[in-house]
């Protein structure tokens, strides 16, 4: 029963048609109201603009619309009988790479609309690389604008053919190709009837359709204690002595009757309940949130980490991690210090290291790099002053994704993947 | 409930994602509050709250920010409510900021009390010291709310800077402030209209009356059917009728319109919405006409 979610983020400029391609998503599946379209287009004839500027539906803020520019991540719902989907729409401008990265954290799937006139641009390379960096497990390749070059089927084969020998560098799970036209409306919700060579299917058929249940990490179980539920009932015997281990499960699958492993103390216990408010329940998984209850009296806080003895992760205070650098007015250097939360766990940390800065259009490697300023992607070392549960990014996005934070403004400067975990 | 691909179900994910944030905020505040109008969201949004620190109480207080024009059958429900789970209630009164010369009233026949509250907000928020607001606030009601964090950070004016926001990764958020400011937590932040009563039907939630067909006196501005009642002030030209109607957005009786509606169960309401041509405020809420930005302007202030 019940739709699932998917969550996709759209990458591309204005230029690319990405606000005319979300705008027929939102048209077509009538998420758009009566409303809304007026006051879009109230103020698109306001401005003389020759057409309704569907730009203006995801330009939320006075000065977006009165500079015609996307500031920041706007976030757009609409669903089918089939799916809910959740839509991180991204700036196409400078600040690009921060935006990017924020709306790919949670995205299952990207869209990167490429111009068929222009073929394969530098951004949509770079588009390509963030996408893998922050591992969202499935990338469509729209290609927009085909009523522009007469639905030539050679011009869409020969971007399929360059963008997937640049892929070929990249580690990418799962990659589609979809000529459009988001204008006209051709293979958005329906096949086109102008490109019958085309035997793939539309792009929200792909996006109602794609399979994104096994994306999850379903193998290691990661469960993060976030908030300790003690009720100190006295009246109640049966809560006096309750201790329940809440949080988020962020991989693997749990069960009553597993054996598990507290961490940092190593001690093994048995799940005895995974409960919820409404009820015990027989299994956990990701995302769920639930309530554990254990056999043994352990001390356990916020921030400790249960997993399997067998499987556990790794107890780090040393890290590798590709930091995407988030802060207008800071720069991150070896040295420098911040707050670092990974999971529920809070702790600071000290850059060792900044071993190379990533030009994320022609991935070189500058070593001789000192500084990572915003939008500016690296390598670096750090040491934590306690110990973090890690896991490889690429193996788990939850147990392998942190953030840091300046202290002294309280601002989120970066973002961090851990790499070479073990 | 789940399927035997470990998959879940919209609502499964959204509860998941949402009982994750208020946890979240419990653990690393010390001085949470809920605000609580009685309106359909607030009533989720504490629905969850009850969930996520179960078997124990909800471990902070709910707050009212109270125009003095609501409806009575709201009031009741709060009460009766707040009771029930034996909740702290904190009422940030209006008329109290009036009284005491914080705010003035409007004048004239469009005058409200929808702004004033901002101030009788964040005077309550100060005095109690509270460090987060969870508030019921979703992305899909509005353009600049569509560009809200989950954990949306205020100076110590109480003031929201659209222009300079914390970046939010993965299921991690920054909670860090300085003392005098705060931050506002929007659990529902990536539910829509639809999802909010589907889940209603799905708990079985009950809400206020007045969210169901029913009879009532009104008027018509703009548009708009508007409750005839003490704090109404109409013109010669806007003459009282009774009519069958619902609301489906709960504020401010001066402001808040009814729609046409025969929908008087769930189910009615349900396929009513599913089918609707026009969003929430856009018919509902005469606060959000007054420009294109007047929610953005009003936000910037420390608005909800």
């Amino acid at each position: 029963m019940g739709r699932d979610i998917l969550r996709f983020a759209t990458a591309g400029s204005v230029d690319d048609g990405k606000s005319t391609l979300i705008g027929r998503l939102l048209y077509d599946s009538k998420s758009i109201f009566e409303d809304q379209l007026e006051a879009v287009e109230r103020t698109s004839q306001d401005r003389g603009e020759e057409y309704t500027n569907l730009a203006l539906l995801t330009d939320g803020l006075r000065a977006e619309r009165e500079q015609g520019i996307t500031i920041d991540v706007a976030y757009r719902y609409f669903a089918t009988p089939k799916r809910k989907f959740i839509i991180a729409d991204t700036p196409g401008h400078i600040q690009y790479t921060r935006n990017m990265v924020t709306g790919a954290s949670t995205a299952d799937l990207a869209i990167i609309l490429v111009d068929a006139r222009k073929g394969i641009l530098e951004q949509s390379r770079r588009h390509a690389f963030l996408t893998t960096l922050l591992r969202v497990p499935h990338l469509v390749v729209a290609v927009n604008k085909m009523d522009l070059v007469d639905y030539d089927q050679k011009v869409f084969d020969a971007i399929h053919e360059e963008f997937t020998a640049f892929a070929s560098k990249l580690q990418i799970a799962d990659l589609t190709f979809i000529p459009i036209s988001a204008l006209n409306g051709d293979n958005v919700v329906d096949r086109s009837v102008n490109m019958p060579w085309y035997e793939g299917s539309s792009l929200l058929h792909h996006l109602e359709n794609v399979h994104i249940a096994s994306d999850r990490n379903l193998i290691d179980v990661r469960f993060p204690v976030q908030y300790v539920i003690r009720p100190h009932k006295s009246t109640d015997p049966e809560l006096h002595d309750y201790r329940g281990y809440a949080g988020q499960v962020a991989g693997g699958v749990l069960k009553p009757g597993d054996e598990v492993v507290h961490l940092p103390s190593g001690l093994t216990t048995t799940i005895t309940h995974i409960e919820t408010a409404d009820g015990p329940i027989a299994e956990a998984y990701p995302p769920m949130s639930v309530t554990l209850r254990l056999a043994d009296e352990i001390d356990i806080s916020r921030g400790d980490m249960i997993a399997r003895p067998n499987n556990q992760p790794e107890v780090a205070q040393d890290l590798q991690a590709m930091i995407c650098w988030m802060s207008d007015d800071r720069q991150l250097s070896a040295r420098t210090k911040y707050v670092i939360k990974h999971t529920t766990r809070t702790a600071r940390a000290m850059v060792k290291d900044l071993h190379y800065r990533l030009d994320v259009n022609t991935l070189h490697r500058d070593e001789s790099a000192q500084t990572l300023k915003l939008n500016e992607i690296g390598r670096v070392s750090l040491r934590v002053t306690r110990p973090l549960f890690v896991d490889d990014y690429s193996r788990n996005r939850l147990t392998g994704g942190f953030i840091l934070i300046d202290e002294a403004t309280n601002g989120t400067v970066g973002a961090g993947m851990i790499i070479d975990a073990k | 409930m789940q399927r035997c691909d470990y998959q879940l179900s919209q609502l499964d994910v959204l509860e998941a994602e949402s009982i994750h944030i208020m946890r979240e905020v419990a653990a690393e505040f010390e001085r949470p509050v809920l605000l609580f109008s009685g309106g359909k969201d607030s009533i989720v949004m504490l629905r969850l709250a009850e969930k996520a620190f179960w078997p124990a109480p909800i471990p902070f207080p709910v707050m009212h920010v109270d125009t003095g024009h609501n409806f009575p059958e709201v009031i009741t429900y709060r009460d009766r409510r707040v009771a029930e789970l034996g909740l702290r209630l904190v009422v940030a009164s209006v008329q109290e900021s009036i009284d005491t010369g914080r705010v003035a009233e409007e004048t004239g026949r469009r005058a409200s009390r929808n702004r004033l509250q901002t101030t009788s907000l964040l005077d309550a928020l100060e005095a109690h010291e509270f460090t987060a607001a969870f508030g019921g606030a979703r992305r899909d009601e509005e353009k600049a709310r569509s560009k809200e964090r989950v954990v949306s950070f205020r100076d110590d004016f109480g003031q929201w800077d659209p222009k300079n926001q914390r970046p939010e990764l993965w299921n991690l958020y920054n909670t860090k402030i300085h003392r005098g400011e705060h931050v506002r937590v929007f659990p529902l932040s990536n539910w829509t209209e639809l999802d909010i009563w589907e889940y209603v039907r799905r708990e079985r939630v009950e809400l206020p009356s007045i969210y169901f067909a029913h009879n009532r006196l009104v008027f018509e501005r703009d548009g708009m059917l508007l409750a005839d009642s003490e704090f109404a002030r109409r013109d010669e030209n806007e003459p009282v009728f009774e009519a069958l109607v619902r609301y489906r957005t709960v504020g401010d009786l001066t402001i808040t319109g009814a729609v046409k509606s025969t929908a008087a169960t769930l189910d009615e309401v349900i396929e009513e919405i599913a089918a609707t041509r026009v969003t929430e405020r856009g018919q509902t809420r005469a606060d959000d006409r007054a420009s294109e930005a007047a929610m953005e302007d009003r936000k910037k202030e420390g608005y909800f």
